[in-house]
């Protein structure tokens, strides 16, 4: 199994601030992996690591085949093969639904006009969305805009997705609909990275489960690792009814 | 046959006048977006060196009474061997005057962008060119219209400093007319009137603009 993202001591700071104190982990094709831990443990800047949105100051980290960690590594191609969704959706507002999906697959040369129409109606029928092609961002309820998200990033068929806490901004009725659609993915085998602060979602989903405390890897298991916490830390986290 | 103790030929001078103040005001609206479009852009550059020079110029512009500009336009090129009509040293003063507070108007349009919308267009592996014109700009645009249609107003009514240099808008010509007249009161109220006459649509419609984007 190949691994598409490979952290290996990574270090990163911000300034003088140490985020990622020796990070290594990986994540293998095909595979969900799940971040958790503590607002400010560094999550966010480690998904921001793998598609280059930071850099790095030392160790190693290859992203679908691709050394991050060398000063020359093309990160626009890197962003073709890695997709990311953020908290706040961050979808363009003077675009429509169809429009938002089909910027990306259509400016990079990915897809024709026609094509790109194509995918865009296939993925927003993947995210259940397909009525909603010709609405604004402004037009939909928060959940659906991110659901738009999940598949403007799906548009570019990208090789791993990167999810970062997606769910945060939404009221539970909202969330269960997004977390379906991201469900749904993980069974037709993406790669995906997620940070979220669903336990049980993350013990369902997750093939692995990686918790994070004070910039680096914790500790490391399956759902079951909430049962039987290894360290004071994450007993204290599950515990804390995070 | 008289209007206000005025002649036909007196009243359409006067009226070709406000013709060239508005065509004035065009050329260096014109003028100042296609440099002041540029140079917004390069005030939120990465690269400091063409900040900073782009800083430099809009200060140095702002920093010049608009007659100043405009009797620098017209001597400077004369001075330089070219001779000029006022209408081009005016519309070159004219230029670069509105440049400089366009620039900044836009500039401030595209700082209003939220950084996610940036960042948002380059994990989706656009170029840098293609995030400004088809995420950032069309974005900045809408903010930006209203204060651009207010600046209009100001556009026009400072074109009336091209009187400095001869230049025959509608200052220059009210100036002129009253010269042979002696009716300044009539003069000057119909030039005043005249300016009213198009600023205010100006102003109204900025003003509506702006009200429609706030509701969103
Ligand atoms: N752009 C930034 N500049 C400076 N400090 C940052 C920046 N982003 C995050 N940090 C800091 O880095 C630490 C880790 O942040 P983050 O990766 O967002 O944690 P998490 O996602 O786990 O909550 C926090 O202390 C945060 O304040
Ligand atoms: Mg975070």
């Amino acid at each position: 199994m190949t691994a598409l993202v490979t952290f290996k001591d990574v270090h990163k700071s911000y300034g003088t601030l140490p985020v990622l104190k020796g990070v290594s982990l990986t994540v293998p094709e095909g595979r969900v992996v799940a971040l958790i831990g503590r607002s400010g443990s560094g999550k966010s800047t480690a998904l921001r690591c793998i598609n280059g949105l930071e850099t790095i100051q030392s160790g190693t980290l290859e992203v679908c085949g691709r050394k991050l960690h060398e000063a020359n590594c093309d990160l626009r191609h890197l962003r073709m093969e890695v997709g990311i969704v953020f908290q706040s959706y961050n979808l363009f507002p003077h675009l429509t639904v169809e429009q938002n999906v089909t910027l990306a697959p259509r400016l990079t040369g990915k897809a024709s006009q026609a094509e790109a129409h194509e995918i865009a109606r296939k993925v927003l029928e993947q995210v259940g969305l397909a009525e909603k092609a010709k609405a604004y961002p402004e037009q939909l309820s928060g959940g659906q805009q991110q659901r738009v998200a999940i598949a403007r990033s799906l548009a570019m068929q990208p090789r791993v997705i990167l999810f970062d806490e997606v769910t945060s901004a939404l009221d539970p009725e909202l969330t269960a609909e997004v977390l379906k659609t991201i469900e749904q993915l993980a069974q037709s085998g993406m790669t995906m990275v997620l940070v979220t602060h669903e336990m049980s979602f993350a013990r369902r989903v997750a093939d692995e489960i990686i918790f994070m405390h004070q910039g680096v890897v914790w500790e490391t298991g399956d759902g079951s690792m909430f049962d039987n916490p290894q360290t004071p830390e994450l007993r204290q986290f599950v515990g804390s009814g995070l | 046959m008289t209007f206000a103790g005025l002649t036909p030929n007196q009243l359409l001078f006067i009226l070709q006048g406000a013709g060239w103040t508005v065509i004035l005001s065009l050329l260096g609206f014109v003028g100042g977006s296609v440099i002041g479009l540029p140079a917004a852009v390069g005030r939120i550059s990465k690269n400091r060196l063409l900040r900073f020079g782009i800083a430099g110029y809009i200060n140095l512009i702002q920093g010049i009474p608009l007659p100043i500009i405009m009797f620098l336009c017209y001597f400077g090129m004369s001075i330089a061997g070219f001779s000029v009509p006022a209408l081009v040293a005016a519309a070159v003063a004219m230029t670069a005057y509105c440049s400089a507070y366009l620039a900044e108007i836009w500039r401030g349009a595209l700082m209003s962008v939220p950084k996610a919308q940036w960042e948002a267009a380059e994990c989706l592996a656009l170029k840098p060119f293609q995030r400004l014109t088809h995420v950032i700009l069309p974005q900045a645009v809408r903010i930006s219209i209203a204060p651009t249609v207010g600046f209009l107003v100001q556009i026009v009514k400072n074109s009336s400093y091209a009187v400095v240099i001869g230049f025959a808008e509608l200052t220059y010509t009210a100036r002129l007319l009253n010269n042979s007249t002696f009716r300044p009161f009539v003069i000057f109220s119909i030039a005043a009137l005249l300016y009213f006459a198009i600023c205010y649509p100006l102003s109204l419609y900025s003003r509506r603009l702006e009200r429609r984007l706030k509701r969103g």
